[in-house]
């Protein structure tokens, strides 16, 4: 089976501070890390091909050069192929037009069965390009993946998560599947899998190798731009009170009855 | 299309290069210098350069082949589960309604299902001038290929300027194939949508980074302008008796429906009774409890207040209570109207699933917890004591 893995390197989130002259985001010296919804996704990606015995890991991602990093340290987990998609016109892309990138980039890997992504990515939190891309590809797809209940070589059945439960669906392959942090706990990489990844060569895609249309990459093919960005307001904490415990549940049970939410 | 750094007006103060995620700013002589190789234009360098606004971004027109004018009006896409319209439907009507308003056109509802005639009826009462109901046995379960066909195909045929929907598991799943379909512009998750009457813009608002960032996003030159909403963000459109307005039915054979994926079961949760993102009220245990049966007295303070039982991550990793109590990041997104705060510290990424709560009361040991920067009422002290002590003075204060 081959199957291909999307990832995307973002800022580890903890690290991220608000200047406090100037109210912006200060993301100076933050470690870029693996998205850790592809992490989910690669580690899946491994017990499949653990499961059928046989199969072929591309990891995919598309990003400025240093996003190679990522791909490494998922070939280190045990991918076994690793694509970067890097070109100062993907520069503004959107979900839709990065949609249309990857799809362009998953085409020119040839033959693949089964695409899995995370459920969303932690800097951007807007969970559209796995199903952007499924749609851009034609493929069918599944989202919020819990587990995978059964896999053949042409078809997944699996469990999608809903608010309330779970239903259990079938997806034909070629398919595109987007995973939530319940279905598995990612290996660490192993030393030997580590040294696999500093000799590993990355392969490099551009907008002109992946024939991609000007109109529809980069900030030329979004559709959507931001207006502005900014810190939102921090509630500046309100009372804070020490004290006797029944002084303070008083204190808490007036405020709360001020309130009028009990039912 | 590109960045420019105004020589003139910079200083070289380098607040841009720690703005910016790429690293693509250095300071060369005193000045800004961007990485065109590195720089991905999210703005976040004009943001932190208000001051002396050196950095630009021009933003060229997209060409893309449709007619902007040809769009009107506003849809909503009402989900429905098993016949039963989802809340979060009655919310995008009541926030429809509003936009719709501005732009002085109309609202449409969208609904697909089974037998729900009465129900496309009543949507009129909650506000929309006009619902189109899609018929097919086909359509009364949620499937993303037949549920993002026929929203496709309506887009195409009544070309909406706007298309709503809420933030569900549904939504989330097949809006953006719809989106990427008809090259509509999606922000998902927005927390607040207005409109530019002057440009008849829709802006949608969204947190980023885990809610450490707002952006506030537009579609100009594609249509539709997609927005998803999560529940019990918005208010609820409000029953009107005297609204009238048209339904217009497609009854569909299936015949013209794909679906290639099959559903096999719906298995519904039976443990948590309160789903905590649709509970008004929540009372939540972390590492400060302490040990795994000081969990019982935030459940009967839960249970005393008629609310749902919440947790940090430390706490489920414990093996405390279960994930789907989980609030934070990787758990769930709360906006309750009182949330209470039992033992947490406020880690980021807690403090991101619940800080937009409405009312928040922390009550924690360490006055220097995290936590005390979002909480309304912030009460220094032993949780192990308080909680119990707070069950029992509701007790009587409620009659109980």
């Amino acid at each position: 089976m081959n199957i291909v893995v999307c990832i995307k390197q973002v800022p580890g989130t903890t690290q991220v501070k608000i200047n406090p002259d100037t109210g912006t985001l200060i993301r100076d010296g933050v470690e870029a890390v693996v998205n850790p919804f592809d992490e989910f996704a690669i580690e899946e990606a491994l017990r499949i091909k653990e499961r059928l015995g046989n199969a072929v890991i591309k990891v995919i991602t598309m990003g400025p050069p240093q996003a190679e990093e990522a791909l490494k340290s998922v070939i280190a987990m045990g991918a076994d192929e690793g694509f970067l998609i890097s070109d100062r016109a993907f520069a503004g892309s959107d979900t839709w037009a990065t949609s249309y990138t990857l799809a362009r980039g998953i085409k020119s890997l040839g033959a693949v069965d089964l695409i899995i992504c995370g459920k969303q990515a932690i800097d951007g939190d807007t969970a559209q390009v796995g199903p952007g891309v499924a749609e851009m590809l034609g493929i069918p797809f599944v989202a919020w993946v819990r587990k995978v209940e059964d896999v053949t070589e042409t078809s997944l059945r699996v469990e999608r998560m809903m608010e309330d439960g779970y239903e259990v669906v079938e997806i034909p392959l070629p398919g595109l599947i987007t995973v939530v942090k319940e279905i598995n706990v990612p290996r660490m990489a192993s030393l030997k899998g580590k040294m696999r990844a500093k000799k590993a060569v990355i392969t490099k895609l551009t907008a002109t190798s992946l024939s991609a249309d000007p109109e529809k990459i980069g900030q030329q093919g979004s559709p959507t731009q931001v207006l502005r960005s900014f810190v939102p307001e921090r509630k500046s904490g309100g009372e804070k009170i020490s004290g006797e415990v029944p002084d303070l549940v008083n204190k808490i049970k007036s405020a709360v009855l001020d309130l009028n939410v009990i039912r | 299309m590109g960045i420019n750094v105004d020589l003139e007006k910079c200083i070289g103060c380098s607040l841009c290069v720690r703005a910016c995620g790429q690293g693509a700013i250095s300071i060369v002589n005193k000045k800004a210098i961007i990485d065109l190789e590195k720089c991905n234009l999210c703005a976040a360098c004009v943001e932190a350069c208000k001051k002396y606004q050196a950095i630009t971004i021009t933003k060229e027109a997209s060409g893309q082949g449709k007619n902007i004018v040809d769009y009107k009006n506003v849809a909503v896409f009402i989900e429905q589960r098993n016949g039963e319209i989802a809340g979060v439907a009655y919310e995008m009507l009541g926030e429809g309604r509003k936009l719709a308003d501005q732009l002085k056109e109309k609202l449409i509802a969208v609904l697909m299902g089974h037998g729900l005639r009465q129900k496309a009826d009543e949507l009129v009462k909650y506000g929309a001038d006009k619902v189109v109901y899609f018929d097919s046995e086909k359509l009364a379960a949620f499937q993303d290929d037949s549920y993002a066909q026929l929203l496709s195909e309506f887009i195409e045929a009544e070309k909406p300027a706007i298309v709503l929907a809420g933030a569900s598991a549904i939504g989330r799943s097949f809006i953006p194939k719809v989106a990427a379909r008809v090259w509509g512009g999606l922000t998902a998750d927005c927390t607040k949508l207005e409109i530019d009457t002057e440009k008849r813009l829709l802006l949608g608002t969204r947190p980023a980074f885990g809610g450490n960032l707002m952006a506030t996003i537009i579609c100009p030159h594609h249509r539709p302008q997609m927005a998803t909403v999560r529940h019990k963000v918005m208010k609820a459109a409000v029953r009107d008796e005297g609204r009238t307005g048209e339904v217009v039915v497609h009854a569909l054979d299936g015949t013209d429906i794909a679906i290639r994926t099959a559903v096999l079961d719906i298995v519904k949760d039976v443990e948590s009774t309160v789903n905590i993102t649709e509970a008004d009220i929540i009372v939540a245990g972390g590492r400060g409890m302490q040990k795994p049966e000081n969990m019982a007295c935030i459940k009967e303070l839960a249970e005393m207040l008629g609310g749902a039982v919440g947790a940090s991550r430390a706490a489920v990793d414990a093996g405390w209570i279960p994930y789907s109590h989980q609030v934070g990041q990787t758990g769930k997104t709360v906006c309750p109207k009182l949330y209470f705060a039992c033992g947490i510290s406020g880690s980021v990424q807690h403090m991101a699933g619940m800080q937009s709560s409405d009312y928040i009361i922390a009550i924690n040991k360490d006055p220097n917890a995290d936590i005390f920067q979002v909480a309304n009422l912030g009460i220094v002290g032993d949780a192990l004591e308080i909680v119990p002590a707070l069950t029992t003075a509701f007790k009587e204060a409620l009659g109980k």
